[in-house]
């Protein structure tokens, strides 16, 4: 069985035909093309999916791809504007906070969502907000650090951009 | 020597770009026209004869375009021992070895023809504690071993055995010295297995091409062993085959060698040469593909009474898993090293690989090393309070120095840098010799630990690099590798090196980003932190060869001898004369004069560097050189444990590397943290667990718990020596595998000032702790 549905996707309208069955991933990555978005294990368990569904993290692995129907999704291809890198994207790079970068997308977009909502993060809730997300790589200080980095920043410009 | 301009500098990593913004393409992420999905069936049992196969309902239904089993294959594969089928046949040697393979139009057709698949299997008595696998009655894994191809010379297995490899190493005369001993010590410990959990799980695309060619895009370490044992294997000439790495999603060792490329292969064949793609599922990643091998310890020392140590046996039984393609070379290595950095007279080390019927082993980041160092380690300290003396004294006494030989004959000299700095350093990072504070609450206790460590590149003696440097119209460099940056960061220092050494802004120079073996140059493995060293070396050359073809071009335009000509900034000027100058850009693709003459030509310069000295091990006494050089270091560890829950928290951790030269110190820090953060988890959670079948229990996240953000340490602290290696590029050594090997060691010897218990098994996790306090306040 399949199901028309419509959603905006980082702030384009995209129109689908999806099986029941189909994941919010699959159909980012393959009909939609956006492969920025990672699969990391496919059952909800290292948040390399993370996307941003109406601005709340989720895993998209977990979502199927009709109950975003009527939803604004944001993936990491969405996170630069006009080729500019966000603050945070920015901030992922002086911190040095991907090394092979797998997890990057989801860690970008788990941070996104924190800082959306909490301006001014403590530590702690940094660590809360990508405690979903595994890296294998960095040991997360640098990760951290670039969430951290971002928020300062955008608090010093008032704004994102 | 000048001033350094990039070399040392924390020049941020190239691809984060790509990486920050989604752009950079894994191999998870490719598709090629008219590709198909591949899935496997596996064993769900670790030892059983396969009866029957019945197939015919998955090759009915529709979409399915290829079924194979091991049953046609006659291929056999391995890159030190050739010992693994593509498809298991006749018997299944591990619970989730794979056994049909089944391409399809889309991933769901193949999933559901995969669940069509019959298989009758007699399951068999499996084989799955390595040490009784070396008794004489145990059931064999491989009865045909003495028919397998193996690296002659290198490698020694013993047919009719389980016995994969059999290592030693010699030296003096091990029985006199520990019978005449003073003190004397003898325990065991264990490592379980565990997995390297790269993010990007093992994934590759492969496409057989009419004249018996085929292209692959593969997530690797290795483009040219994927290249060379497919050759192999399938009797292809090498340009036959042609090897894309794209971006890596984390390796640590368990994407050098070959993994599922050749199954897509023979599918892809299968299928009439369509494009094959399979994605391992995190399952399969775990339960399927190699990880990193159990090993039993026995270690004896003996010391005099002053504890100079005089005697150090140890036996080291690995459980290499149904198959020792690589895992023969951890048990080589951990012979060579299997002593640690000490200075020992009368040395017998035994490292048996040994066949079981369980997930195969392979090299993980600093293999061989984190699991024999964590028995080392934890048996130094315990003779420490034997012979009631300070763990760290103990140390220094026995550290290697100069004028001392290493267990395999090799001369210590100042340039293999300064074990006993190390030692020095870690103790001052964590304030050795003074009490914790008070822990934070009456029923929680705190306990400060030292380990050392040590490693050596594991390669083989001939292994080799080059480099190709190309420049461009605009006076840019590119730079051609074929070794793996799968985000350890090694092309960003290429690139400084480039830079420095081509004299130009490091703006432009490049290194080209997806290796391919059509046009990349040869590189063995990108595995043993050596591909910074032996890759920078070989810059270091191509750059010279370019210099040399930009100073010949531009002393011929000024009429000059070339050796005039200084090259600074991208500009060849006549030294003494820089009014007389000409940018890179005018003579990287030959110099016009002013009447149209023409001479040079395009700039390319080549680079290489192979393994010098380096000889095979004597059988008998593994007497030999097997480094290229050695990199020593030390962790040292304050942590606080919970008694009433066996929760323990590190507060303060300090890796301390001889790097020999920072050559970025932002990536090497990168390195360092991520590396103590994995040591953690293989010191405190990570373990496979098997049931009594030898079933395979905890494929998943949720089971096999890895440290999140929620677990890092209070404190990391990292300090980086630079006592500089001779030959290695500005003096740098290898560091990229080290700060995991003795996280577990330093952690246990500080368990051991908290509590006072002798901890001998891995992980330390909250509830072999906890059975262990609880152990002790029976005894009172
Ligand atoms: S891929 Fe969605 S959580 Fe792992
Ligand atoms: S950077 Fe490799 S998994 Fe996070």
């Amino acid at each position: 069985m399949t199901h028309e549905i419509v959603l905006t996707v980082n702030g384009q309208t995209e129109r689908a035909t999806v099986p029941a069955s189909m994941t919010l991933l699959e159909l980012l990555r393959e009909p939609l093309h956006l492969t920025g978005t990672k699969e990391g294990c496919g059952i909800g368990e290292c948040g390399a999916c993370t996307v941003l569904l109406d601005g709340a993290a989720v895993t998209a692995c977990l979502v199927l791809a009709v109950e975003a129907d009527g939803c604004d999704v944001q993936t990491i291809e969405g996170e630069a504007n006009d080729g500019q890198l966000s603050t945070l994207q920015q901030a992922f790079i002086d911190a040095g906070a991907a090394q092979c970068g797998f997890c990057t997308p989801g860690m970008i977009l788990s941070a996104r969502a924190l800082l959306d909502r909490s301006p001014n993060p403590t530590d702690e809730e940094i660590v809360e907000a990508i405690a979903g997300n595994l890296c294998r790589c960095t040991g997360y200080e640098a990760i951290i650090a670039a969430v951290r980095r971002a928020a300062d920043r955008i608090g010093g410009e008032g704004s994102d951009g | 020597m000048a001033e350094l301009r990039y070399v040392g500098k924390p020049v941020a990593r190239d691809d984060a770009i790509d990486k920050v913004t989604g752009a950079a393409r894994y191999t998870h992420d490719l598709a090629v026209p008219g590709m198909l999905h591949a899935v496997m069936v596996t064993s769900p049992h670790a030892s059983a004869r396969i009866v029957r196969i019945d197939t015919s309902d998955a090759e009915a239904l529709p979409g399915v375009r290829a079924v194979l089993t091991g049953d046609g294959l006659s291929y056999r594969v391995g890159l030190y021992m050739v010992d693994k089928r593509i498809l298991a046949r006749g018997v299944v040697r591990y619970h989730g070895e794979p056994v049909v393979g089944i391409a399809a139009d889309t991933i769901d057709i193949a999933r559901a023809a995969c669940r069509l698949v019959k298989v009758d299997y007699e399951p068999l008595e499996p084989v799955l504690d390595p040490r009784d696998a070396l008794k004489e009655e145990s059931p064999l894994v491989h009865p045909d071993l003495e028919t397998y191809e193996h690296a002659k010379g290198v490698f020694f297995p013993e047919p009719k055995t389980n016995i994969a490899h059999h290592q030693r190493v010699r030296k003096g005369d091990f029985d006199t010295a520990f019978a005449s001993a003073d003190v004397t010590l003898t325990a065991k410990f264990y490592n379980p297995p565990v997995q390297h959990v790269p993010m990007e799980t093992h994934a590759t695309i492969v496409q057989t091409l009419p004249g018996d060619r085929a292209e692959i895009w593969s997530s690797s370490q290795s483009p040219y062993t994927v290249r060379h044992l497919l050759s192999v294997c399938f009797g292809l000439p090498h340009a036959n085959i042609r090897v894309h790495v794209p971006y890596v999603g984390g390796g640590f060792g368990g994407k050098a060698g070959l993994h599922l490329e050749p199954l897509a292969y023979v599918l892809s064949k299968a299928s009439g040469g369509r494009p094959i793609k399979i994605v391992a599922t995190r399952e399969e990643e775990f339960n399927t593909l190699p990880s990193r091998q159990g090993l039993h310890s026995t270690v004896e020392i003996g010391t005099d009474k002053s504890g100079r140590i005089v005697a150090l046996k140890a036996t080291y039984v690995w459980d290499a898993g149904a198959y020792a393609d690589y895992g023969v070379n951890v048990g080589r290595a951990a012979a060579y090293s299997g002593g640690g950095p000490y200075v020992i007279p009368n040395c017998w080390i035994d490292s048996y690989v040994v066949y079981t019927n369980k997930i195969f082993g392979t090299a993980y980041r600093g293999f061989g090393h984190l699991e024999v160092l964590w028995g080392i380690e934890r048996a130094i300290d315990m003779m420490a309070r034997k012979l009631d003396m300070d763990p760290v004294e103990f140390r220094r006494l026995n550290l290697l120095r100069e004028g001392e030989t290493t267990i395999t004959g090799e001369a210590f000299t100042a340039g293999h840098g300064s074990p006993v700095e190390c030692l020095d350093a870690a103790a001052k990072a964590i304030e050795w010799g003074t009490p914790s504070e008070p822990a934070s609450k009456p029923y929680k206790v705190r306990g400060k630990g030292i380990a050392m460590l040590h490693k050596a590149p594991a390669m083989p003696t001939y292994t080799s690099c080059a480099v190709v440097i190309k420049l461009d119209e605009d006076g840019a460099a590119d730079v051609l590798v074929s070794g793996v940056d799968y985000g350890q960061g090694t092309y960003t220092v290429l690139k400084q090196i480039a830079a420095e050494e081509l004299r130009i802004p490091i703006e432009k120079a490049h290194v080209t980003w997806e290796c391919d073996t059509a046009f990349s140059p040869y590189d063995w493995q990108t595995v043993a932190s050596r591909f910074a060293y032996m890759g920078g070396n070989a810059i270091i050359e191509a750059a010279a060869d370019c210099l040399r073809q930009i100073r010949d071009v531009a002393g011929q335009a000024f009429d000059v001898p070339p050796d005039k000509i200084v090259c600074e900034d991208g500009v060849a000027f006549v030294d003494g004369d820089p009014d007389r100058r000409i940018p890179y850009a005018k003579l990287a693709l030959g110099y016009t004069f002013e009447n149209g003459n023409s001479i040079g030509g395009p700039i390319i310069g080549h680079g290489r560097f192979i393994a010098t000295g380096l000889t095979h091990l004597d059988p008998e006494t593994g007497q030999g050189l097997p480094a290229q050089y050695w990199t020593y270091g030390a962790h040292a560890v304050e942590v606080e444990v919970d008694t009433q829950t066996g929760e323990i928290e590190v507060l303060d951790i300090a890796t301390v590397v001889d790097a020999g030269k920072v050559l970025n110190p932002k990536l090497c820090d990168g390195q360092v943290v991520g590396g103590v953060v994995q040591g953690l988890g293989s010191a405190l959670w990570e373990e496979f667990r098997f049931d009594e079948s030898g079933r395979f229990l905890n494929p998943a996240f949720v089971d096999y718990k890895i440290p999140t953000a929620k677990d890092i340490p209070r404190n990391t602290q990292r300090i980086l020596l630079e006592n500089p290696q001779p030959g290695g590029p500005y003096g740098a050594r290898g560091v990229a595998e080290h700060p995991m090997i003795s996280v577990p060691g330093a952690i246990g010897n500080a368990l051991h000032d908290a509590l006072g218990i002798e901890f001998t098994t891995l992980p330390l996790n909250y509830e072999r702790i906890l059975l262990r306090i609880l152990e002790q306040g029976d005894r009172g």
